[in-house]
């Protein structure tokens, strides 16, 4: 299947191709063939075994977990799951592959054939499905640390990383803009995290993207291809969408001196140099990498069937754009509040759909989760699950705004007081001593607020409608429980008739 | 009788009664290595104090009433590519002439359970690469019933070990052949396991998918002795058989009736030595008068079992020996053998290049570059995904035959010893060392070499008997039946 | 089916292997006849076979993802040809 019919950038007769590798670290407990920890952050070389610093003599043996997390994944992202999978060594020196080769996946990948869907809220590019190659699971490697001490040039490098199971998500150069990409990366990213499979953290490696990009340029002679260029070292989202984008331009401005195609050269590495945000030629390696991938002999291969596959299928849960289509369908939110509720993650949207649910009331639910939840959380550094207050204990608050009981303003109040104490609202609204004004009561404050205050009346009357405050100002004073929004509507309506 | 001269079965029987201590048994092993040693030069490392101070150890258990486990007290050699926990493993290579482990082989462990008293680590073909144990980087080890001819290989220290009676127990691996054609060559018993039969974490890898640890003894009980301990699944190793062991000490000693014995065409080809056809023909005469039914067999794909080998093993080692780059273990070369300025490669390549040009001998240099060459692009389909495929039909052969007999019996190999230096100018004249032994690794089955006469020249010759994956209880009765028979177990060299 | 010289210098390359002249002579005379002996293997029709990578007919080893101990940082490092206190240590990779 070949790709989406390319049209050129508006304003350039070119038109961006890119694709993307995703390098994702599932969240397990121990690495991919063997049982040492996969802590992040630990002191090097303090979490390996025989086995993944590639002792002689050492033996793989496959993470169960590994594999139905990235069963779970592909699924998920549509992929088809064949029955038959099996590892292969893809061999290369390198320092921090101890083995001298890396297990992971060549011809029979445990997963292909997916897609996922991206949209833009900004109307930067319309919606589409980007292609899923394959995905597949592999064993990551160590880290190297480049140090200069004492004169030297050495490589420090610490195998702590090695082993650790990744699953790589390859797509199909599907995507014509640095913003497409960008759109791509974050849907996988809020997919993976709903699914709770990887801790996707693009600072601590755990989610890792590096960009094929190449140009096809409209000349009179017809569309050329410039030669790929792989992009890597792309810490942030942000840096994936300004290394892509610098490239573009790079690539149109080499291709106005060299007119070099696709085809004339091997495909190009460069890494993404932050600080001078530039992409820059990696060093040229001696020999094209030849890998020799041959099954690895040391591990058996896996099979599954169509009900482990149908079983799997069951455990997803909640995915982003069921969610979205649930906000927007279910509950008439708008695309830009559902897009901040569904980015949140998926425990705070449950936290929203109860709250939604226990006061019948969406769109008063969403503005408070979008206000003054967020806000707190924000606020605090927490998350949904360690927010004070459960969805039915901030239900009972929001009840008495739908009763009247509280107004907004003086909800927040006990709000705050109701996370602060651990109190429940009425509890709350008693101690503070806010009770509803009775509209008789209401109706005779104003009455005599209006009497008493000719100057305020008369400018009210001569059309400065804000000098009403003042009125609010006293009426609050004399009580405090008064609605604010309430004491200037029936005053200006008493001030009309006069 | 001296007791080094006893099986180790009966050694077993002597200590459990008291008549025997471990002290006394290895004391005797110990001295007989003494005066004997300088001229096999079997060893790579001796462990004579730990030895008797394990001995002692197990002595004092006994005597305390204290349960023991199966090979308590007895002195086993081990062959130097299994890893011992803090124990230099060398597998006779420069590359890891410094290396030590910080684990134990799931093997090692097994007989660290079992009781036994490690005595020593046996030389072999570097990294089990040969058939002669001349590719040792250590040194030469002499054939014990001739000097100044090879013990085989690549086990060729732990064979010398057993005839050199040096150790009742020594354990092997084998590849292509390198437990049964040492063992054939000294005279004594050898048995490769079926593949996954025995765990092979902590065995360092040759070729993963051929590779087998085996007991190499001086009879069959004892071999079943040593296998009982062995064998068995293991969760580090994803190709260990989740298979029951059978009882193969118990079993060893009941003949079988009614059994069948293939014989295959296809090895009686012209290069079989004559004094070894008629040897090996003796041993099927000897069969026969024990009852044993004769059949004829065709295997095919047999004579191509040299070629699938000879691309298989490469490719696989290619890959498991990249691990030795100077990088992590093992030896790295000076800083100023690769000074920088002098080629446009980085230092890490000049390192990785240096160190292994340095570490490595050259049946190993020969044999990595030969698998990578197999690997590389546009030669795998030719070469290895070819020589799978007729893997496959070598493995049917067997699996055809196997519907037919209950076991193959055969040569293990074409000549007897031969002398040191005669053979390794020439690569491919060594590899048919192999010729009839490897196709058993190819296919996964099991085989057992015994010896069953010797040359004019006084140099041992051994018989082959092959079964069907698991099947290494008929295997072992059939090769007790033999040697109940005869006397050729017995024989040692004297020297 | 000869190997030339060329060809065993660019292997050697990827092998990670520094050959002498005299040993890239011999190499590429060896390994010449050995390819030429396992070229026999053309002989057999093989168009309808499936390669056998294992001999045991087994699939599915997966552990269970509980943490076991390891090695300690001293065990691991304790081989190391060049080392600091925590790394092992490499000429620089660039």
């Amino acid at each position: 299947m070949s790709s989406p019919a390319t049209q050129p950038t508006a304003g350039t007769p070119y038109t961006v191709v890119v694709g993307l590798e995703v390098h994702v670290q599932l969240k397990t407990n121990t690495k991919l063939f063997c049982r040492c920890p996969t802590t992040f952050g630990q002191p090097p070389n303090t979490q390996t075994c025989p086995v993944c610093l590639g002792l002689p003599g050492s033996l793989p043996v496959m993470n169960r977990h590994a594999f139905e997390l990235s069963m779970k994944t592909a699924l998920a992202l549509n992929c088809t799951i064949p029955h038959f999978t099996k590892w292969d060594r893809k061999n290369y020196f390198y320092p921090d592959l101890p083995k001298g080769y890396q297990t992971s996946q060549f011809d029979l990948p445990m997963s292909e054939q997916g897609h996922l869907d991206i949209f833009s809220e900004d109307d930067e590019f319309s919606d589409k499905q980007i292609r899923i190659l394959r995905a597949h699971l592999e064993e990551d490697a160590g880290k190297s640390m480049h140090d200069e001490a004492a004169g030297l040039a050495d490589s420090r490098i610490d195998l702590n990383r090695t082993g650790t199971p990744l699953l790589e998500i390859v797509s199909e150069p599907d995507m014509r803009s640095a913003a497409e990409a960008k759109a791509y990366l974050q849907e996988l990213r809020l997919i993976l995290l709903y699914l709770g499979v990887s801790d996707c953290n693009m600072q601590e490696g755990s989610l890792r993207c590096d960009a094929n990009v190449n140009l096809h340029i409209d000349t009179p002679d017809g569309t050329i291809a410039t030669p790929i260029v792989e992009i890597k070292n792309m810490n942030s989202f942000r840096a994936v969408q300004r290394g892509i984008d610098f490239e573009v331009g790079r690539q149109y401005k080499l291709w106005q001196k060299d007119n070099q195609v696709l085809g004339d050269m091997p495909k190009q590495t460069r890494g993404w140099d932050e600080g001078a945000q530039v992409t820059r030629a990696q060093r040229e390696k001696e020999e094209s990498s030849d890998y020799r991938y041959f099954p690895c002999p040391d591990l058996v291969p896996v099979v599954v069937t169509d009900e482990e596959i149908q079983a799997m299928q069951q455990q997803i849960g909640t995915l982003p754009a069921d969610l979205r289509k649930q906000l927007l369908g279910d509950h008439q939110l708008t695309a830009h509040t559902s897009a901040v509720i569904v980015n949140q993650g998926l425990g705070f949207a449950d936290y929203f759909l109860a709250l939604a649910t226990a006061i019948n009331d969406s769109r008063l639910a969403s503005n408070w989760m979008q206000g003054e939840v967020l806000r707190i959380l924000n606020e605090q550094e927490q998350t949904i699950e360690q927010f004070k207050l459960s969805a039915a204990e901030l239900g009972e608050l929001l009840k008495l705004i739908q009763s009247g009981d509280l107004d907004n303003s003086k909800a927040k109040d006990v709000f705050a007081v109701m996370i602060e104490s651990g109190q429940p609202a009425l509890g709350v609204m008693a101690a503070l001593g806010i009770t509803k004004v009775d509209s008789s009561q209401l109706e005779e404050l104003c009455q005599r607020l209006v009497d008493n205050n000719p100057k305020i009346v008369a400018d009210v009357q001569s059309g400065n409608q804000k000098a009403v405050g003042a009125l609010i100002g006293q009426a609050r004073n004399e009580n405090s429980n008064v609605d604010p929004g309430q004491v200037r509507q029936i005053c200006l309506a008493l001030i009309e008739k006069i | 009788m001296s007791i080094i001269s006893k099986s180790a079965t009966q050694q077993r029987e002597m200590l459990r009664t008291g008549e025997l201590t471990s002290v006394e048994l290895t004391t005797a092993y110990l001295e007989q290595i003494k005066s004997r040693e300088s001229a096999v030069k079997a060893f790579v490392h001796l462990d004579e104090q730990q030895a008797l101070d394990a001995a002692q150890q197990i002595d004092t258990r006994r005597a305390a009433g204290e349960p023991l486990g199966d090979l308590a007290g007895i002195p086993v050699a081990v062959k130097d590519n299994l890893c011992s926990q803090g124990v230099p493993t060398t597998c006779a290579s420069k590359i890891l002439s410094n290396f030590i482990p910080p684990y134990d082989a799931t093997v090692i462990a097994k007989l660290k359970t079992a009781d036994a008293v490690l005595i020593g680590r046996t030389n072999m073909d570097e990294f089990a690469m040969g058939s002669s144990t001349e590719n040792s980087a250590i040194q030469v080890t002499n054939n014990p019933w001739d000097l100044q001819c090879i013990p085989g290989g690549s086990s060729g220290g732990s064979a010398a070990c057993i005839a050199a009676d040096f150790a009742p127990l020594a354990l092997g691996s084998d590849t292509g052949g390198s437990i049964r054609q040492p063992a054939a060559l000294c005279g004594i018993v050898g048995l490769k396991p079926s593949y996954g039969r025995v765990s092979r974490y902590g065995l360092v890898a040759f070729a993963s998918s051929l590779d087998q640890i085996g007991p190499m003894t001086g009879n069959v009980e004892d071999a079943a002795l040593l296998l009982q301990v062995l064998a068995g699944h293991d969760s580090h190793d994803s190709t260990s058989a989740d298979v029951t062991v059978d009882a193969y000490v118990e079993n060893v000693t009941q003949p079988l009736s009614g059994l069948t014995l293939g014989v295959v065409d296809e090895h009686y080809g012209e290069g079989l030595d004559t004094e070894i056809k008629s040897s090996v023909e003796e041993a099927i005469r000897v069969y026969e008068s024990l009852g044993a039914t004769i059949k004829h067999i065709e295997m095919p794909h047999a004579s191509y079992g040299i070629a699938t080998y000879y691309i298989i093993a490469p490719c696989e080692a290619s890959s498991n020996l990249a691990r030795f780059d100077g990088a992590h273990y093992g030896h790295r070369a000076e800083t100023s053998t690769f000074d920088q300025t002098s080629t446009n490669e980085d230092a890490l390549t000049r390192m990785y290049r240096s160190s292994r040009a340095a570490g490595f001998g050259d049946e190993v240099k020969r044999r990595i570059m030969l698998g990578t060459y197999a690997l590389s692009e546009g030669y795998y389909d030719a070469f290895y995904l070819k020589a799978l495929k007729v893997r496959r039909l070598i493995r049917q052969d067997y699996d055809n035959a196997f519907k037919d007999v209950d076991l193959l019996i055969g040569p293990v190999t074409a000549k007897s010893a031969f002398k040191q230096g005669e053979k390794t100018s020439d690569p491919m004249a060594m590899y048919m060392e192999d010729l009839f032994t490897v196709t058993a690794n190819l296919a996964g089955v099991a085989g057992i070499s015994i010896p069953c006469g010797l040359t004019a020249a006084g140099l041992p010759i051994g018989v082959q008997l092959q079964s069907a994956p698991f099947q290494e209880d008929k295997l072992l009765r059939a090769a007790f039946m033999f040697q109940n028979t005869t006397d050729w177990h017995q024989r040692r060299p004297e020297f | 089916m000869a190997l030339t010289r060329d060809d065993v210098e660019k292997v050697s390359l990827l092998a990670r292997l520094q050959l002498t002249d005299d040993e890239l002579n011999s190499m590429t005379e060896h390994l010449s006849q050995i390819i030429q002996y396992v070229h026999q293997l053309d002989e057999i029709n093989t168009d309808d076979v499936a390669p056998l990578a294992h001999t045991l007919d087994i699939t599915n080893v997966l552990a269970d993802d509980v943490v076991e101990d390891g090695l300690s940082r001293e065990a691991a490092l304790q081989n190391a040809p060049q080392r600091d206190e925590e790394c092992f240590r490499v000429p620089a990779v660039l």
